[in-house]
């Protein structure tokens, strides 16, 4: 008889696999979770890498530095109790000294120095560009969680109730959408302003970065939750359609249930991701609202009121506008590329 | 010389995850007039062999070796130019989501002709001509009043005819249709099943037809592939692949589908979960899900082993088999 | 307790609309179920069987009052569900099978919680560790590997996924399952072990199936009756050998010869009743016989009325006015 295959085997090879033989060939992928998956995306990611690098340098710099610098924001260094006035110290440049430190270092003594130089009544201008940067940080950071409250709990009860609820809501949300934001801002801001925000909050700890603040949150939690609210309820309604949250009620699930069981859970990352984004978006407001001089109390530095204060001396200082400008570049810059970097990797939308 | 010769063709996805082989050395002959079924599970690389043919990947997909000839004419590496001649005029794809694949804003008259004025050198007037022979080809009723309509007016089973009708307008050579009916109820099915048989005869192009139905295949394909893991596992004709398997999946796939007489009987299914294309393990693909494998299988790969003249198949059982029937008759 | 004789689901006219906004003011009401009547008794497989749009997925979600009915009334084990603390119990008695393996299980929840959340729901376990237990317990029965209790759901394939929805349903010790298309999303090797799977945990459980599914070929293996639907109505009823051998309504007919057989000889040697035209849309359902505009038979009659679905031999029941005629 013909060889009806060319392959000869050894018949051992034929005797049958064990079990174990069989299974070692399959083996499960590590188990990984979507979180840790998204982190590893988020890693490999190096601009978005180095915007989180730069954004935690920022942050930690702008809440340690004032904890051991030799100055504060609000010192006059020309002034001394029961001296007069040493104009010495005013709008001294960069790594340059007052007389009476002048005369220290003379002496053989340590004095430090003044990295960004002072502005015009004295004070070190790098300790006011720091507490420039935290209130700036502040106010993004809180603005944002304001706008994140509001937006989630009018989003999610839109998208959930759905009905006449939805309807009327989302007019409304219409509504301000509509209305030329930035105007709005600034007429809030200075309406409020000059109410009797002021006095309600005197001898709070609010007193020292001002009522103008307080209505620049005010303002933000009036006007700025619409596109986080619209954005919620659209993830809302798609998670509504899953068969999971189906299957919960199919259970006997109450809303609630649901509500913090699947559909929270389910559109967390988008919220993160979204208040990412609208962080810069408060710094960038919280600026130009202090460099139209609506924004904190004096002697309290922003970012924006250096710069706006900065435009006085424009010709002899400009490193005084430059710097703050380029701090709130930085952080602005660094928060939309990291938030962009989540977005890509935390998105399911994206990576589908 | 075949119509269209495929070699050895692998494709990969080059993901985050690491390389996914999705086609992993598929070799078959296409003749003229033929209807060649390409059958398989999900992950089976099936879609994968065709958009490799048509090199419509998606961008992370790669064809990384192998050869595709169409009338002789080399396709991999031809370039973009040469597949816009060969997209359309030679060969034309229908999907299985016949909704996706037409653009909503335009009438169905407006995309047919557009088609036909693409691919031919025929006038406007003259592609509207075209166009409404070709639906009615189709079986579309009143095609001058259709051809005015947007894909929303039609219902599913409708556009799937309307996608055949523009696939065939510049009567390619071959068709390739991937998974066409699986979106599409029983009955409609049977009707475009119908249709694509009867449009073979009276025009006689080949037809690739891309399905994970058996019933689909045994009523339309003259020639069959069974492809598991992106790779053929047995190909022949639907006779032979039906009524003589030779491949251990074949066998269990036809074994597990639930038939008139298997009510009250337990199913035979295959055991175990596909394989993770991820981690393709060195042996048969198949193996750790294969009631009868052996310790050969664990260990290399089966070629394609000739059976008889028209069927093959990559089963290390068949050389099993032959052996222990050789020593018998020996012995 | 309801002795051998009550059926354990009974379905009297159900009904269910949905009100679709066809202008600013005006709404038509999709009749998307329309007067359904059914029982199913203790251990029996009722299979539901019909194309899209024909209603049988609203039908099952109807069944277990995810939709609140439009009309109608369903009586459970000689009860009706009425109240809310009826259907409170009866959530614990009928579970639901998903379709889609992907969408039912949620992907930021770990196996153990999918499978433990009517456990959770309805407070069943004291202990933590009672949980535990019954989940693992669960997780053996669809033949899963427990070590990968802690996992998430998209790690695993679609089987698999099947599986844990199926381990879900099972949690509450239900009686009764709807099974919504539990398998067409997965491949033939693996639908093979779910079908198998349905059928041992119903040998062994006494579990009584509400079957849906367009897969003529897996209901007739799973089911000891079955049921036709078009356009929201049921058609035809009966024995799914009677059904499968002599079908009396035309649809029921067409859609049985429709069914492509892997065979090739079978195939090249089968009649197809093929059907002319598409499904209405439900919106705009034809009167009388929702069936008449595709039915080879019809006749001015069936345009007129709605046919009885009447029993014209022991327990076939069908929906036609020709029923004589044509099957003579």
């Amino acid at each position: 008889m013909k060889k009806p295959f060319s392959l000869q085997v050894d018949m051992d090879s034929f005797l049958p696999a064990s079990a174990e033989e069989k299974e070692y060939m399959v083996q499960m992928r590590p188990s990984t979770t979507f979180f840790r998956d998204g982190v590893k995306r988020l890693v490999k990611n190096k601009i978005a890498l180095i915007s989180f690098i730069v954004i935690v340098a920022i942050t930690v710099a702008a809440i340690l530095i004032p904890a051991f610098w030799p100055y504060s924001y609000d010192q006059m260094l020309g002034v001394q109790p029961g001296r007069p006035v040493d104009a010495s110290y005013n709008n001294l440049k960069p790594m340059t000294y007052g007389r009476t430190e002048q005369k220290l270092i003379d002496a053989g003594e340590d004095v430090f120095p003044h990295l960004f130089g002072t502005d015009q009544h004295g004070r070190d201008y790098f300790i006011r560009v720091v507490y420039g940067t935290r209130i700036s940080l502040a106010v993004g950071f809180f603005a944002s969680i304001i706008v994140l409250i509001i937006g989630i709990t009018i989003g999610a009860i839109s998208g959930y109730v759905g009905g006449k609820v939805d309807l009327v809501i989302m007019r409304i949300v219409d509504i301000i959408y509509s209305l030329p934001d930035m105007l709005m801002v600034i007429l809030l801001a200075s309406v409020l302003g000059v109410s009797r925000l002021g006095e309600a909050i005197e001898g709070t700890s609010l007193e020292r970065i001002g009522g103008n603040i307080i209505s620049l949150f005010i303002v933000f939690a009036i006007l700025y939750w619409v596109s986080m609210a619209r954005l919620i309820r659209g993830q809302i309604l798609s998670l509504r359609e899953q068969e999971y949250v189906l299957a919960a009620q199919a259970t006997g699930a109450r809303s609630g249930w649901i509500i913090r069981k699947h559909l929270i859970p389910n559109c967390i990352s988008v919220v993160i991701i979204s208040t990412a984004l609208q962080i810069p978006n408060a710094i960038f407001t919280e600026s130009y609202l202090s460099f139209l001089g609506l924004g904190v109390n004096a002697p309290m530095s922003s970012l924006g009121s250096l710069a706006s204060d900065a435009l006085n001396g424009i010709s002899s200082y400009p490193y005084r506008l430059v710097i703050p400008a380029i701090v709130i570049s930085l952080i602005v810059l660094s928060l939309n590329l990291f938030g962009d970097g989540l977005r890509d990797a935390f998105d399911p939308k994206l990576n589908a | 010389m075949s119509l269209l010769s495929v070699k050895d063709l692998h494709t990969s996805f080059f993901t985050d995850a690491g390389e996914v082989r999705a086609v992993n050395g598929v070799s078959f002959e296409l003749e003229r007039g033929k209807i060649l079924g390409i059958v398989g599970e999900s992950g089976s690389g099936k879609s994968v062999t065709a958009y490799s043919i048509m090199q419509i990947l998606a961008e992370t997909g790669k064809i990384v070796g192998g050869s595709i000839q169409l009338d002789g004419q080399e396709l991999v590496g031809a370039g973009e130019k040469v597949m816009r001649t060969v997209r359309g005029n030679k060969i034309s794809i229908i999907f299985q989501d016949p909704m996706t694949s037409l653009n909503p804003t335009y009438t169905i008259g407006h995309q047919l002709i557009e088609a036909i004025t693409l691919h031919t050198d025929r006038n406007k007037k003259e592609a509207y001509d075209r166009a409404v022979e070709m639906l009615t080809l189709v079986g579309v009723n009143e095609p001058q009043r259709r051809m005015k309509q947007y894909p929303h007016e039609f219902s599913g089973g409708m556009r799937q005819r309307v996608m055949i009708a523009m696939a065939l307008a510049c009567e390619p050579d071959i068709l390739i249709a991937d998974e066409p009916t699986t979106a599409l109820d029983v009955t409609i099915q049977a009707q475009i099943l119908e249709l694509m048989q009867s449009l073979q005869k009276e025009l006689g192009m080949a037809i690739i037809l891309i399905t994970h139905d058996l019933g689909v295949v045994a009523q339309l394909c003259d020639e069959v592939i069974v492809m598991y893991a992106g790779s053929v596992c047995e190909q022949g004709t639907a006779d032979e692949i039906f009524y003589n398997p030779c491949h251990a999946y074949t066998r269990g796939l036809l074994r597990s589908i639930p038939s008139v007489d298997s009510a009250g009987q337990k199913l035979q299914p295959i055991t175990g979960t596909p394989i993770d294309l991820l981690n393709m393990p060195k042996g048969c693909p198949f193996a750790p899900r294969c009631d009868d494998a052996m310790k050969i299988c664990i260990r290399e790969r089966c070629e394609m082993l000739k059976i008889n003249a028209e069927h093959n198949a990559a089963c290390w059982i068949n050389v099993r088999d032959a052996q222990a029937k050789e020593e018998e008759s020996d012995g | 307790m309801a002795d051998n004789q009550t059926p354990l689901v009974d379905i009297r006219h159900l009904k269910e609309y949905f009100y679709i906004s066809t202008g600013p003011f005006t709404t038509k009401p999709l009749k998307a179920v329309d007067d359904v009547s059914f029982t199913i008794r203790r251990g029996e497989t009722l299979g539901l069987v019909g194309e899209s749009g024909c209603g049988k997925t609203t039908v099952g979600r109807t069944v277990l009052q995810l939709y609140k009915p439009t009309g109608g009334e369903i009586w459970y084990d000689g009860k009706q569900v009425k109240t809310a603390r009826d259907l409170k119990e009866f959530r614990t008695k009928a579970t639901m099978v998903f379709q889609d393996p992907y969408s039912s299980l949620n992907p930021r929840m770990t196996v153990s919680d999918i499978i433990a959340e009517p456990l959770d729901v309805h407070g069943l376990y004291k202990t933590k560790e009672e949980r535990r237990e019954r989940v693992l317990e669960l997780m053996q029965y669809v033949g899963l590997n427990s070590e990968h209790a802690s996992r998430y759901a998209h790690e695993f394939s679609g089987g698999q996924r099947q599986r844990i929805g199926i381990a879900r349903s099972l949690s509450v010790n239900p009686e009764f399952i709807v099974c919504d298309e539990p398998v067409s999303a997965l491949d033939v090797s693996i639908q093979a072990q779910v079908i198998n799977m349905f059928d041992e945990l119903q040998d062994k459980l006494g579990l009584t199936y509400l079957f849906i599914a367009h897969d003529l070929l897996v209901v007739r293996h799973i089911s000891d009756r079955i049921a036709v639907m078009y356009l929201g109505k049921m058609v035809e009823l009966a024995d799914a050998d009677e059904i499968y051998g002599h079908p009396l309504h035309p649809y029921s007919k067409s859609l049985i010869s429709a069914v492509p057989v892997p065979d090739p000889r079978t195939a090249r040697a089968n009649q197809r009743i093929a059907l002319k035209g598409d499904i209405p849309s439900p919106l705009n359902a034809p009167s009388g016989c929702p069936f008449r505009t595709r039915c080879p038979y019809a006749t001015d009659a069936c345009a007129e009325s709605m046919p009885e679905f009447k029993e014209v031999s022991s327990g076939h029941f069908v929906a036609c006015h020709r029923t004589a005629e044509i099957n003579s």
